[in-house]
């Protein structure tokens, strides 16, 4: 207990250093899943991390998901459209072949849909660890 | 193309990107990187056991 308060104090007493690269490694890692991870040299982390969120995004589009567009309507499909368009380029990409117009009429399609979702929610985890990488609050 | 995966094998590919993920977001150095992401990975995959047992004890 007092080791971990030790650390989180250890941890918020380090110095934020704001350079160029904590506003371009988001940016692109946004654009590029895994690349704010790469432009930093953590090759592996960055190789890994674009694998597993571009697998997720085709496994989903291969499963008919609906990509959804920002229509401004109801509710869900705005956090729809959120968690879509945290895979950046993967999303604009998508809606410019229009990809990702699947009716849903089986249940792996629903699947797709969340796939979809997820890969880009977590792709924004990735872009906040790019960002904590960039400042060096993250080794 | 028109991929149709089983149920389980959807969970299990989901489980498996989400712990790479969380993995190496969540954790600093690599050892503990490894950790988190398998006991993500053990999580997710005791949950798909656990929620599909609850269901078959829902459905009886």
């Amino acid at each position: 207990m007092a080791n971990s308060v030790k650390a989180k104090t250890a941890e918020a007493t380090v110095p934020v250093v704001q350079t160029s690269m904590s506003v371009i490694a988001p940016a692109i890692a946004w654009l590029i899943p895994g690349a704010g991870h790469l432009i930093q040299r953590r090759w592996i982390r960055g190789l890994l991390l674009m694998f597993s969120i571009v697998t997720m995004f085709v496994l989903g589009l291969l499963m008919q998901g609906r990509v959804y567009h920002p229509n401004g309507g109801d509710i869900l499909d705005i956090l729809g459209f959120v968690g879509d368009v945290g895979a950046g380029g993967l999303y604009l990409l998508t809606r410019v072949m229009d990809w990702g117009q699947g009716a849903i009429a089986h249940a792996t399609a629903d699947y797709g849909t969340k796939y979809l979702i997820v890969a880009g929610l977590l792709n924004l985890i990735c872009v906040a660890d790019a960002y904590h990488i960039a400042i060096g609050k993250k080794s | 193309m028109n991929l149709q995966l089983s149920h389980f094998t959807a969970a299990l590919l989901f489980a498996i990107f989400a712990s790479i993920v969380f993995g190496i977001t969540q954790r600093n150095t690599s050892r503990e990187q490894v950790r988190y992401g398998l006991y993500c990975l053990a999580m997710f995959i005791g949950g798909v056991f656990v929620a599909g047992w609850v269901m078959w004890l829902l459905r009886r």
